[in-house]
């Protein structure tokens, strides 16, 4: 076989219509705006990054997507399995938390707030299967097995409570949470801080090599210009609730357009 | 025969936000083409906008008018999507810097154009195994991450990278500068091989030898210069 029939043999398959829509997004707190006037396509398969300063709205806009805060106005369309394109934000309760137990999945910052810390590790990762209507104990035991595997975490911890976990295991534990379902949509918030450095690279390539092996979109939200421009295809940036400037995540970092991306990236050590 | 790679009416200006609003402007009237199995070679002084001309066809600087046609795509035009699918299906890159996640092996940062288009692990692997060995990076390195190399390890590595898919076009800058002679070699030959099964080639060489050996055209950037215009 040549390597192109190879390619359209085995590779991606071409997706004509994007996996979420989001149209004039807005969440203002009072008197102060958290995000406004928000709209972007994520097609399947791309990672895009949110950056921007503390208390520059990307963590009110993920939250927003995400289904975790109300926006007041807007609309976030994700393409559904069964209905095809649906609107989020209007959806009936019930649905917009069987999404999120499905076909989402959220990435905490800190692996307390996404893990049950008194429930083992497998029994972290078994409690998401089950959510979904898993009930096989023996099954949901070697689904769980092979998750810890995937995310580089010892079979022998199975057992083991995420407190007994350092940081950086207790994150690939959410992860491996969170993607036990097979999501197609992953939110992350700021998924590598508060890591080691050699531990935030290990992560960095672990999401990496799930993002391309299971085809995952994902919107990463950081304030670290290294990792988005290792994991994200696509940049956002936002200032004051507000985006800046979006693009090709090398386009933006290298020849940024706005005063305040030239800022930021003008700021970093080593990006 | 069809342009692989054309530009038209390309300009260029840098807008410093943070320092007074200057406006610099670098190029104007860029023009150039790149045939299927030819191989341009970009001249010029330091600073003339040989990397610069560079970027905007790999789509990472922002063109202020003009055209860049790389095969159907529009580079200057095209929605952050499709310059992915760009880089994915058609056009390879072989920069000067080596950019990867720290913790991962070789082999498989050369392999990872292949695995990003879903060809199999094991033939990725392969072909990456294969080029390295040409390119003869001492096998004990390959599960190693390059970011701990030389200058010249990593630009094999950037090198073997840019040529695990057979792109049909293929940007290089400077592929030959930290090279001993006989890796220079084989990086020649990749070039002419890669032009013989028809790849469109744009290339800085400040080695002249390497760019007579390889080099079809020189295009002189200088011409580009806007007070030149």
């Amino acid at each position: 076989m040549t390597e192109q029939a190879r390619i359209r043999a085995t590779g991606p398959r071409a997706q004509d219509r994007p996996l979420l829509q989001v149209r004039g997004l807005a969440k203002t707190y009072g008197a102060r705006i958290g995000c406004a006037d928000v709209s972007f396509d994520l097609w399947p398969g791309e990672v895009m990054g949110i950056v921007g300063e503390s208390g520059s709205g990307k963590s009110t806009l993920l939250n927003c997507l995400a289904g975790h805060l109300a926006p007041d106005r807007g609309e976030v369309i994700f393409d559904t399995r069964a209905d095809g394109p649906r609107d989020t934000v209007t959806m009936p309760e019930p649905e917009r938390r069987m999404l999120s137990r499905t076909d989402w999945a959220f990435v905490h910052q800190n692996p307390r707030d996404g893990l049950r810390m008194g429930v083992s590790a497998g029994g972290n990762v078994g409690e998401r299967l089950m959510a979904v209507g898993a009930r096989h104990y023996g099954d949901i035991r070697a689904t769980a097995l092979d998750w810890l595997d995937r995310v580089e975490i010892d079979g022998g911890r199975i057992d083991d409570r995420p407190s007994a976990f350092s940081g950086g295991m207790q994150q690939r534990l959410q992860i491996a949470r969170n993607l036990v379902t097979g999501p197609r949509l992953v939110f992350m918030d700021e998924p590598t801080g508060g890591l080691d450095v050699s531990v935030q690279a290990r992560l960095l390539d672990l999401l990496r090599g799930l993002v391309r092996r299971m085809g995952l979109s994902a919107i990463v939200v950081t304030h670290d210009l290294a990792v988005v421009r290792l994991l994200a295809d696509r940049l956002m940036v936002m200032k004051s609730g507000h985006v800046v400037e979006q693009g090709l995540t090398d386009q933006v970092l290298d020849d940024p357009q706005h005063g305040y991306t030239q800022l930021l990236v003008s700021s970093v050590l080593q990006a | 025969m069809k342009l692989m790679i054309e530009v038209r009416g390309l300009a260029k200006s840098f807008t410093l936000h943070n320092q007074g609003g200057a406006v610099i402007e670098v190029m104007r009237g860029a023009e150039l083409a790149v045939r299927p199995g030819e191989c341009v070679a970009l001249v010029g002084a330091s600073g003339a906008g040989k990397s610069t001309l560079m970027r905007m066809i790999w789509g990472n600087y922002l063109a202020a008018a003009g055209e860049i046609r790389v095969g159907d795509t529009d580079v200057a035009r095209a929605a952050p999507r499709d310059i992915l699918a760009l880089r994915r299906e058609t056009l390879g890159y072989v920069s000067q810097f080596l950019r990867v996640v720290p913790r991962v092996p070789t082999l498989d940062v050369v392999a990872e154009p292949l695995l990003a288009l879903g060809v199999e692990d094991d033939a990725a692997r392969d072909r990456a195994a294969d080029l390295l060995a040409r390119l003869n990076l001492p096998e004990r390195l390959w599960s190693l991450s390059p970011t701990t190399f030389s200058g010249g390890e990593q630009q094999r590595v950037n090198i073997a990278r840019g040529f695990a898919r057979e792109y049909p076009a293929l940007l290089l800058d400077e592929p030959t500068a930290s090279l001993d002679a006989a890796n220079r070699a084989v990086v020649l030959d990749l070039i002419e091989e890669a032009k013989a099964r028809g790849a469109a080639i744009l290339g800085i060489f400040h080695d002249a030898d390497a760019r007579a050996q390889v080099c079809d055209r020189e295009i002189d950037v200088t011409a580009f210069a806007p007070r030149a215009a």
